[in-house]
């Protein structure tokens, strides 16, 4: 079989600002100009060897090509602004073809949301056949679980279960957000004020402040850096159109993500029982259930009782979200997306908190979107290169 | 009973108003006019919503615009009780329709028992004035 271009690849730093829901006295730029003082230090690298960025701020509006401006050094490689996994596989392909040999990607939010009436800008849609229903990214994703819940019996216990498991991984990274917050059960999930059902209050992610950032080059130069690198071994995308202006109908967008993953594992060469770590993206609980089914974990309509009796436990067969994800360690603007490949760059690397680390975890699969946003992405990454 | 079906909550001021774009305004003029109108194509058959420039089917831009009967069944939903905006009253009833004719579009559901709106119940539009605008709502077709 001929080579995947991919497999060359490999990311050797990774930097999170604390996150919270409000970082006094920060702006997102501030934020910026850590991560990237962060990242160059973290990879031991001098700003010159960094020959392209994708790095963005939604608040103060910094685009990729202005920030070229800050790092001022043999730039010649600036990606598009869209954040997450998509990003590393656009810097990643640059790289295949010789665009750039060492990029770094980052991004952050401060400042942006500051009434508690109304829920957060960027969950708001503006759309002219869904705003005025009063919907919102909640409710559009409680359409799939609901429709899910009704086709399949799934139950708000086992929402519960997966929003439980999330929060009390969150609450011990020190970084996170929510660190340090009480345990939360799964009857404190269900006992959590409903917001659209069937999501309660701790069954959606939170909203905060913070930022991140990487570092990807070629598995070669990794070698040559004091670093630890982790390789691509598979990765995807899925895509259905603008996210929020269509009805989330469950018999299309349902197993959204299932080429992706189908894709990512064939490229990879292994299968979902190989998976040690599951950084799947987790707006809302049901949508870890969903992707359990679609990259196909287990079958169509199991999830609910597949995310049970402790499978999705840091000690479990299937451990996700191991930093506490958006429910617990962070939400901030498009980063966030971001930081769904860093937590499972820092897990492989052993950079949590003992009582978080999944232990001989090698293989980790990350991923960004969800059947109500109409995309979802999905990316393999492994201490050993493919 | 709704607050969703209270005339004065539903017209409160500060109320998002569709932003009607020029391939949308036929819609909406429709629904001034009591007709749902939805883009059908004549020569693959199929139905468009919401709004395109041509078919996404056969991309032909032979897109009509056909009058719905208006009656569909409730192919999903969720209780709101943590509103988009404080303008709205909740809790509401948001809900993906599917039309008879086979497309979908999201919208509420008013004047309902909301402990008892179950998927698959048979509805009906209702027009709904806000502002200048006539929102198509739909209400259960047979009370339980």
């Amino acid at each position: 079989m001929k080579k995947n271009p991919l497999h060359d690849i490999a990311i050797v730093a990774t930097y999170n600002t604390r996150q919270s829901r409000r970082l006094e006295n920060e702006n997102d730029l501030s934020l910026i100009l850590e991560i990237i003082r962060g990242l160059i230090d973290s990879a031991g690298v001098k700003t010159s060897d960094i020959d392209g960025i994708n790095i963005s701020t939604p608040v103060w509006n910094l685009k990729p090509r202005e920030a070229l401006q800050i790092l001022n050094s043999e730039t010649r490689w600036c990606g598009n602004e869209f954040m997450g996994i998509s990003a590393v596989l656009e810097a990643a392909g640059a790289i295949a073809t010789g665009q750039a040999e060492m990029i770094m990607i980052a991004s952050a939010q401060a400042g942006e949301y500051t009434s508690g009436e109304s829920t957060a800008p960027w969950t708001r849609p503006t759309h002219e056949f869904i705003e005025c229903f009063g919907l919102y990214t909640a409710a559009e994703f409680a359409l799939c679980a609901q429709r899910h819940m009704k086709l399949y019996g799934t139950t708000p216990e086992s929402l519960a279960e997966v929003a439980s498991t999330i929060r009390n991984n969150g609450n011990k990274h020190p970084k996170a957000a929510f660190y340090g917050k009480p345990n939360v059960s799964p009857d404190d999930v269900l006992d959590s004020r409903m917001v659209t059902s069937p999501f309660h209050l701790l069954d959606c992610c939170i909203t905060s402040e913070g930022g991140a950032g990487l570092i990807i080059t070629t598995a070669e130069r990794a070698k040559d850096m004091d670093v630890d690198a982790v390789y691509l071994l598979g990765a995807g995308t899925d895509r259905q159109g603008m996210s929020y202006t269509r009805a989330p109908v469950w018999d299309k967008c349902g197993d959204i993500g299932k080429r992706a993953a189908n894709r990512a594992f064939s490229q990879a060469g292994i299968r979902p029982k190989d998976v040690d770590v599951c950084e799947f993206y987790d707006p809302f609980s049901f949508e870890i259930i969903r992707q359990f089914e679609t990259y196909g974990f287990c079958d169509l309509g199991e999830g609910g009782d597949f995310v049970m009796d402790g499978r999705i436990a840091l000690d479990g067969e299937f451990p996700i979200s191991t930093n506490g994800g958006l429910m617990s360690f962070g939400h901030s603007g498009t980063v966030q997306m971001l930081q769904k490949v860093t937590a499972a760059y820092d897990q492989l690397c052993n950079r949590v908190p003992d009582e978080i680390n999944v232990a001989n975890a090698k293989v980790a699969m990350a991923s960004n979107g969800g059947s109500g946003a109409l995309f979802c992405d999905v990316m393999l990454l492994g201490t050993e290169p493919a | 009973m709704s607050t969703m079906g209270d005339e004065a909550l539903l017209n409160k001021p500060g109320l998002p108003v569709p932003k009607a774009t020029v391939i949308s305004q036929p819609h909406w003029d429709g629904c001034k006019k009591g007709q749902l109108l939805v883009q059908h194509c004549d020569e693959c058959n199929a139905y468009t919503f919401p709004p395109e420039i041509v078919c996404p089917q056969c991309l032909k831009s032979s897109l009509l615009w056909k009058q719905s009967s208006g009656k569909g069944v409730i192919y999903s939903f969720t209780v709101v009780h943590r509103p988009q905006r404080p303008e709205f009253a909740a809790p509401y009833v948001a809900a993906i329709i599917e039309l008879e004719e086979g497309w979908h579009m999201m919208s509420n559901i008013i004047d309902c028992d909301i402990d008892s709106i179950e998927i698959g119940q048979a509805v009906e539009v209702s027009y709904v004035k806000r502002e200048d605008f006539s929102l198509p709502m739909f209400k259960l077709l047979t009370v339980p």
